[in-house]
């Protein structure tokens, strides 16, 4: 019988632990199966944030450093730095990247340097209990955020990507999502031209993946999903933002 | 023997580098020696001091209780510095920038008017140099050889005629009398 | 040479070709310094970070590859590193720490203090942990310190803090530096993030959800911590001998203190110095040997007594211990430390 499905070597045999529904398990596929394509596992150094993805060295299987809660690129620069020919990525959080980070984030992003950041944003803050995010929608209910955000009282969701893109260092900065097979299959894609942008040497590359977090925002599976393109899509409309490897494409 | 020296002056007035080449011709000439500067938060303007031991033993403490020699470029530092001065100590004075003169009977005091000086030799700065000269003159601290040596070391790279200039206010004030 | 300029040229003498900081007075001339030299090496990397968070957790990055990184800064900038710093501590990864520290609370001044002994000594951010913690007296000591605070943090894979101050930054003094060393002839680190080349993915962590575990964990650095008090205590006695008075002083105050013993001596009274070198480990037992024989000490520091409490935990409550601490960044002259030296030692009718 031919084996048509299996497990990336980039992957540990354990399972998952987290939340029906979340995006974080199809996210972290889909990188060990980017890197095993790219046949990158031997040279990857992985960089996990503080939030639910923290864990995420128990299901890759290659070389990862935790990093405090938003250092993540400040951290990665420090590695790529010291081995300048290794595929070096950060994951993290919307909380982490784009708030408790942002100034690491955008200097980083400036500096150009060669690194990729995978931003999975989910709105809200997931680990802790579902507090208000930076990237929290208006008048989305969340704990810190009861009766909805408010622009004016709580601040508006930010724009972090299109932020980068307007830092001459960055590369690549392409926003997608997980709420769809469609979907899935463009953030497989962006990942891999990601990593490629490092491993060419063109500069900074990031990925923001817009990812349901279906138990935070009280809603089944199939409505989270739906909720990302009713709403979060949106505001944050998917798409490439920056891409230096086309003239004409950048801002 | 250890010798406990303060230059004070305005910021800008060359007071650091004077004491920086004082201790370097000193470590040439085989010596222990700590250079201490006061550091301000101003780059220029400011008053600027700083403290050289020279010992032919190891030194224990590069702060100065009371200095052997106190060299004062402007006012402000004689009045700060005059009361510090060991008993039986001696104080340099920049005659050209200071009326006043210090009202202890127990110590000596050599002037020289170094910004005239300087003026004569056709650029005012050097006056660091002129009292460096007359101060090296005065108390034989470290040799005539090692200072110019030092001067070489520091100046050649911003140009021979910098070398000789520095050179040339050096000897002036070590031939002053 | 500059001490500032000292600390750089013995990192990179030490294999450091990595250095990411942020500018600060009374330090700056060191980052300026592996700035141009780093960038004149082949192998160097030297970043200015956009702030002092960011600028330790590249050091954890480079540590974490494997090789030598410093950062340096001064008392308000170590502050910001904290985090960092216990971050390096539960990692176990090697990293060496430059504080020029200035005077505080707050922004302080930028003029010469030893306030940050309790921060440095204690661990200095959260958690239980220790840093190895030298504090060098002179320049010449300074580039000795700052060479073997690498092997240090390399060997017990853990953060070195250099705790010197404004005054020893800025001073010059002359400086025979030990040789260079090959970065690429060091030992090699089998524990750091190369890539999983021929072996399974290794995880640097400091996150155990288990309390078990992370007791555990605690309890590992725990015993490389009482390890490293057995080795590594380092100190410098002058003139104990016949000492009825034994004056306690680090860094740059055991050079004022020095010179006021030199005076006191001069006086004809029986007084010696002790200098801890390595702050943690702090020379504990050498005082519990010295309270043996010498009943009266008097502790100088540029604060307002931390070392001094490290003093009384070792000689408990019997000791006859005085305290005098100049802070905000004023610096005493040894004659001002010599009359109150020759004022306790003449009261006790020694």
């Amino acid at each position: 019988m031919k084996k048509v499905f299996s497990r990336p070597r980039s992957l540990r045999k354990v399972p998952f632990h987290y939340c029906p529904g979340c995006g974080h398990s199809i996210i972290h596929r889909l990188v060990a199966e980017v890197i095993d394509e790219m046949g990158l596992r031997e040279i990857t150094i992985g960089v996990p944030p503080a939030g639910c993805a923290v864990l995420a060295y128990f299901y890759f299987d290659f070389d990862m450093g935790e990093s405090p809660h938003g250092r993540g690129t400040a951290l990665a620069t420090g590695l790529k730095r010291a081995l300048p020919d290794r595929l070096v990525f950060t994951y993290q959080g919307d909380g982490d990247i784009a708030a408790i980070g942002t100034a690491e984030t955008i200097h980083t992003a400036n500096r150009g340097e060669n690194i990729t950041a995978l931003f999975i944003n989910n709105a809200c803050y997931g680990m802790t209990g579902g507090q208000m995010a930076p990237t929290t929608l208006l008048g989305q209910n969340t704990t810190t955020s009861p009766g909805g955000r408010e622009g004016l009282r709580d601040g508006y969701p930010i724009r972090l990507s299109e932020m980068l893109a307007l830092t001459d260092g960055s590369a690549y900065i392409e926003r997608t999502a997980v709420n769809s097979p469609v979907n899935i299959r463009k953030t497989k894609k962006a990942i891999a031209k990601g990593f490629k942008v490092q491993m060419d040497g063109l500069g900074f590359s990031l990925i923001e993946i817009v990812s349901p977090c279906p138990t935070n925002w009280r809603m089944s599976s199939h409505e989270a999903c739906q909720w990302i393109e009713k709403e979060i899509i949106q505001y944050y409309p998917l798409g490439v933002i920056k891409d230096v490897t086309k003239r004409g494409q950048g801002c | 023997m250890l010798i406990n020296t303060i230059f004070s002056g305005f910021g800008g007035q060359g007071v650091l580098s004077m004491g920086y080449i004082f201790a370097y011709a000193a470590m040439s000439d085989g010596r222990n020696v700590t250079y201490l500067p006061s550091y301000g938060a101003e780059v220029r303007g400011g008053t600027a001091n700083c403290t050289i031991v020279i010992s032919d033993e190891e030194i224990a403490s590069p702060v100065a209780s009371s200095p052997e020699f106190v060299v004062v470029m402007n006012n402000p530092s004689l009045l700060r510095f005059q009361n510090v001065v060991q008993s039986g100590g001696i104080i340099f004075l920049n005659a050209t920038m200071i009326d006043a003169r210090p009202i202890r009977g127990d110590i000596e005091l050599f002037e020289i008017p170094a910004n005239d000086i300087a003026k004569e030799l056709g650029n005012e700065r050097v006056m660091n140099m002129v009292m460096l000269g007359f101060f090296i003159k005065k108390t034989g601290l470290v040799s005539r050889e090692a200072v110019e040596k030092t001067l070489e070391d520091t100046f050649s790279p911003r140009g021979k005629t910098m070398v000789t200039l520095n050179k040339k206010a050096f000897m002036e004030g070590h031939n002053y009398d | 040479m500059r001490g500032n300029h000292v600390v750089a040229e013995a990192a990179i003498r030490a294999g450091c070709r990595f250095y990411f900081g942020y500018p600060i007075t009374p330090q700056n001339e060191t980052p300026e310094y592996m700035a141009a030299a780093l960038s004149k090496l082949k192998d160097g990397v030297f970043i200015q970070a956009e702030s002092e968070l960011a600028a330790i957790n590249m050091v954890i990055g480079g540590s974490m590859a494997g090789v030598r990184v410093m950062t340096s800064s001064s008392s308000p900038g170590i502050s910001l590193k904290q985090e960092g710093i216990s971050y390096l501590a539960a990692l176990e990864l090697p990293a060496v720490i430059v504080n020029m520290c200035r005077g505080g609370p707050g922004l302080g001044n930028i003029a010469p203090a030893q306030s940050d002994y309790f921060q440095a000594t204690r661990g200095g951010g959260h958690g239980d942990y220790r840093n190895i913690v030298l504090a060098p007296s002179s320049c010449q000591e300074l580039a000795e310190l700052t060479m073997e605070a690498f092997d240090l943090a390399d060997i017990y894979r853990i953060p070195v803090i250099i705790l010197a101050d404004g005054m020893l930054g800025q001073m010059m003094e002359p400086v025979e530096f030990p040789d260079h060393k090959n970065p690429k002839k060091l030992s090699p680190k089998d524990w750091a993030l190369t890539g999983a080349k021929g072996r399974p993915g290794r995880v640097i962590r400091s996150l155990i959800l288990d309390p078990v575990l992370e007791e555990e964990h605690n309890w590992k650095l725990m015993r490389k911590y009482e390890r490293i008090q057995k080795k590594e205590v380092r100190y410098e006695t002058f003139l104990l001998g016949d000492a009825k008075m034994a004056v306690v002083a680090f860094g740059t105050a055991a050079r004022i203190a020095k010179g006021a013993v030199q005076k006191v001596r001069e006086q004809g009274l029986k007084v010696g110095l002790l200098r801890p070198i390595s702050l943690w480990p702090f020379p504990e037992k050498v005082l519990v040997e010295l309270g043996k024989r010498v009943k009266l000490f008097f502790v100088f520091e540029m604060n307002m007594g931390q070392m001094v409490e490290d003093v009384r935990i070792a000689l408990g409550r019997d000791g006859d211990i005085h305290f005098y601490g100049r802070p905000g960044g004023v610096v005493p002259t040894p004659l001002e430390i010599s009359r109150i030296i020759s004022s306790h030692y003449l009261r006790k009718r020694l």
